[in-house]
């Protein structure tokens, strides 16, 4: 066993066993901590297998931006010392059984599935390509996704302020 | 034997699934949108390995995964701004009690 492949399955691990107790942890701000630890495990997996841009990405906007978002958000809606109420316990049962059934489904599909890969020579994973071919207009460019994105990105954020926004004329008296 | 494909399917296949449970499970609506972020995440790693074994003279899946992350984070943006306007009209974030579609 060769330490690529240790650390393959330590950074498995840490994502697959820290991604479960997020779901199930009834403690909110417990549960928060580890998804933050399940998206470095992700991470991690991006930098093993040599994809170092989408490693910075994800660390730079899972890690540092949204899972700070939802710590802020915990804060601002629960008293995160309390326990979560539980669920009852054959709803728990039947989701379980729901999702283990669509696991055994796909990963039978996957492991009976002869993946044919490219034979062309791999080339390497550069920013400077990666920059270039996302400016690109000719056929490989995705210059259109790009700006729609941006696009996306400032109607959201308009729409967040305008939801978020206490609307001081109608609810004066309320508040 | 060394991890290929199939290991990292199993891993992003998990996490969908772990993610599904949590969805089904949570009755809170941060918590909900936790699995939403795990879900996204697994797909994101499905797009990379298959770049990486599957078709490694183009860089499609990476540009994928870019542009789902760039989505995630507005949808998680939108999201925690409705949670927050819903925690001042009720109190509560619970989506068993949200059951109005009133102003």
């Amino acid at each position: 066993m060769s330490g690529s492949t240790i650390i393959f399955y330590l950074l498995a691990a840490l994502t697959l066993v820290s991604g479960f107790l997020a779901v199930t942890s009834r403690m909110i701000f417990r549960s928060a901590i580890f998804l933050l630890f399940s998206l470095f495990g992700i991470a991690g997996l991006y930098l093993w297998l040599q994809y170092e841009f989408i490693f910075a990405v994800q660390i730079v906007v899972y890690v540092g931006g949204i899972a700070v978002l939802i710590i802020f958000s915990i804060f601002l809606t629960q008293k995160s010392g309390e326990e979560l109420p539980s669920q009852n316990r054959s709803r728990r049962i039947l989701s379980a059984l729901a999702a283990l059934a669509g696991m055994l489904l796909i990963l039978t599909q996957i492991y009976q599935h002869n993946f044919v890969g490219s034979t062309e020579k791999p080339e390497e994973v550069s920013v400077a390509r990666i920059g270039s071919q996302m400016l690109d207009v000719t056929d490989q460019g995705y210059a259109l996704p790009f700006e729609v994105v941006s696009m996306l990105l400032l109607a959201a954020m308009i729409g967040c302020i305008v939801i978020a926004m206490r609307s001081s004329d109608k609810k004066q008296g309320s508040t | 034997m060394h991890p290929g494909l199939n290991h990292l399917l199993f891993v992003s296949t998990s996490l969908f699934f772990i993610g599904v449970y949590g969805f089904f499970t949570r009755r809170n609506l941060v918590t909900i949108l936790m699995s939403v972020e795990l879900i996204l995440n697994s797909v994101n790693l499905n797009f990379i390995a298959f770049n990486k074994y599957l078709w490694p003279h183009r860089l499609d899946g990476a540009f994928f995964t870019v542009f789902v992350i760039a989505i995630a984070a507005a949808e998680a943006a939108v999201a925690i701004a409705i949670i927050i306007n819903l925690y001042r009209s009720h109190q509560s974030i619970d989506v068993e009690k949200a059951e109005e579609l009133k102003y």
